[in-house]
């Protein structure tokens, strides 16, 4: 029994130790490894495509992720990090694209649906307070019916 | 007038509808190389049949040619071999293997049994030269101008269909923009 449960939990071990990649990479300080990483979450996979360096199992993943630490530990800028990956796979690794003209419109178009969206709002609710805050208009046909229907009435 | 304005949404929703459509005939694999109009990138690797020979950019050929990425590891490189020993073949232009993340043993011996197409072939163990190339994968082709300058980048198994859609058009031209030069 003991020896089943000794395997159970040396299975569930092992299994835990697999679930994430795991770099061996030894960074010199703190501040690097904060660089590293999050400039690693922030640079897409270009081969798998939907994930970021830092989660991507993928071998060219893994090449480049290693290649971004080493970066940072030469001393090297955000910036430089950044260009050396878009002059080799293009403005498609960067999950956060710069800003310029192929671009504006990703950038803008959010910011540009929220300023028509708010004076579509604003014009459609000083409509809907004009129309009910004025008396209400009768046309003249309206008027004559409504006459009619009332003397009959009365009779 | 007033009428039209209701049209405003529909439309706003065809565009999109439109814009999105196309999108789903997008092949996300089919990503702009940044290389495309640079040179071939400096490299120095060792040739994969003798560890001595020693090629750089020198020793690729002033005309226009091939980069062929592969490695034994990968199922569509032997699936497009054949292909490429057939344009080797018909002496169509120099290939230049780049064989990618791979080892020299099992790599000279599957090139022996199935055939060599490439003029020179790269050793490139580490993947520096694939890296600064931006491949991400294998196979992957370049199309190199007589200048050096990388001009088409496709990233998949190279066919027929593919040879005679994208590849021999634009070789066309290149020849004949190096006959310009000349």
């Amino acid at each position: 029994m003991k020896r089943i449960l000794t395997l159970v939990v040396g299975v569930m071990m092992a299994a835990a130790i697999h679930a994430a990649p795991i770099d061996t990479y030894e960074f010199n300080d703190e501040e690097h490894r904060e660089r590293g990483q999050s400039l690693a979450a922030e640079l897409r996979c270009p081969q798998c495509q939907n994930q970021n360096l830092h989660d991507s199992n993928s071998p060219i993943a893994m090449d480049m992720r290693l290649q971004v630490y080493e970066m940072v530990g030469e001393g090297k800028s955000n910036d430089e990090i950044i260009t050396y990956f878009t002059d080799r796979y293009g403005d498609f690794v960067r999950y956060r694209p710069a800003f310029d003209a192929r671009t504006a419109v990703l950038w803008m178009g959010p910011v540009a649906f929220l300023i028509i969206g708010a004076i579509g709002g604003f014009v459609f609710i000083r409509r809907q307070r004009a129309q009910t805050a004025g008396s209400v208009e009768v046309s003249s046909i309206d008027k004559e019916k409504l006459d009619k229907l009332l003397k009959d009435q009365q009779q | 007038m007033k009428r039209l304005v209701l049209f405003v949404p529909l439309v706003i929703f065809l565009g999109v509808a439109a814009f999105l459509f196309q999108g789903l005939y997008l092949n996300p694999k089919e990503l702009d190389s940044a290389l495309v109009g640079k040179p071939v990138p400096q490299f120095q690797l060792t040739q994969l049949e003798d560890p001595a020979v020693t090629i750089t950019n020198k020793d690729l050929a002033g005309e226009v040619y091939l980069i062929n990425v592969w490695a034994t590891w990968c199922p569509s490189c032997k699936y497009e071999h054949p292909f490429l020993n057939k344009l080797k073949q018909r002496g169509e232009m120099p290939i230049y293997g780049i064989n990618y993340r791979d080892e020299r043993m099992p790599a000279v011996r599957y090139l022996n049994k199935s055939g060599d197409p490439y003029s020179i072939n790269l050793f490139d163990p580490e993947g520096s030269f694939a890296f600064d190339l931006g491949v991400y994968g294998a196979p992957e082709t370049f199309v190199v101008d007589a200048k050096g300058i990388v001009r088409y980048r496709f990233a998949g198994v190279l066919e027929p269909g593919v040879w005679a859609r994208d590849f021999m058009p634009l070789i066309k031209q290149l020849r004949q923009e190096a006959k310009g030069i000349s």
